[in-house]
């Protein structure tokens, strides 16, 4: 388990692509810079696709961990 | 110029050209996906991918022409909804085949945790993607402004290919 302090809570289990992408998108836009989202996802493509969002769009994933076939993110938004 | 300020949005510029329920979705998914990472995104559509911008989205699909289309039921046990189908050809193209064929393939995509059409085309929107009308195209087959979605911009090749010319990625779907 990693601890990290997290804002809010995103959970896109269930949810194919592009889904994940775009509601970590919305969700980022509603913390302030420098808080934390913690995304939770189910979709295989949610690991290469988030690490692959982070480069464009400059935020940063602090940490991800699998969990019972559960992809969680921490994402902190820098910009 | 995007690559000469590395500051400024990656661009993305598509065509979608064609308005069956499989190929909806590729314009909008990466539409939507290259939006969320903050790129400037614009779709023109064109000849049959018009119907893409109608109000009230009716897009259907048939194996007819897609042969290597796996035919698997949505419901049932997880080894029947795993059987493909060995539909002949020629049973393709008997009435209600393209009906079954289209609520198959959309009870599936939402069992499977795929967004609608109409929702891709709503975040699109909402991620202010532009999307441009061809105007030739709405000439030849009778379309005004009015038939479609009032986001729609409409515009011809001249304006898609300046666009398209700063664009990072360019897509003919």
């Amino acid at each position: 388990m990693t601890e990290i302090h997290y804002d809010e809570v995103l959970d896109n289990s269930g949810l194919l692509c592009p889904m994940p992408v775009v509601k970590t998108t919305r969700a980022i836009k509603k913390i302030q810079v420098g808080q934390v989202l913690k995304m939770i996802a189910t979709d295989p493509g949610a690991p290469p696709d988030m690490e692959a969002w982070a480069r464009q769009t400059g935020n940063e994933i602090l940490a991800q961990e699998e969990q019972d076939g559960k992809f969680i993110f921490y994402i902190k938004r820098v910009k | 110029m995007s690559r000469s300020d590395p500051d400024a949005p990656r661009k993305l510029a598509i065509i979608a050209s064609k308005g069956t329920l499989d190929w909806a979705y590729p314009p909008f998914i990466l539409a939507s996906a290259a939006a969320a990472m903050g790129w400037e995104v614009q779709i023109f559509f064109t000849f049959y991918g018009l119907i893409l911008l109608k109000p009230k989205l009716d897009a259907a699909v048939s194996p007819l022409g897609n042969p290597a289309m796996p035919m698997k039921m949505p419901f049932g046990p997880e080894g029947f909804q795993n059987i493909d189908w060995p539909i002949p050809v020629f049973l393709m193209g008997f009435p209600g085949f393209q009906a079954l064929a289209t609520s198959l393939m959309k009870k599936t995509f939402a069992n499977k945790g795929v967004a609608t059409i109409e929702d891709l085309r709503e975040m699109c929107i909402d991620l202010d993607v532009k999307l441009i009308g061809c105007q030739m195209t709405m000439d030849v087959f009778g379309f005004t402004k009015e038939d479609f979605i009032e986001e729609c911009e409409i515009g011809g090749a001249a304006t898609f290919l300046e666009f398209a010319s700063e664009a990072d990625v360019q897509l003919f779907i």
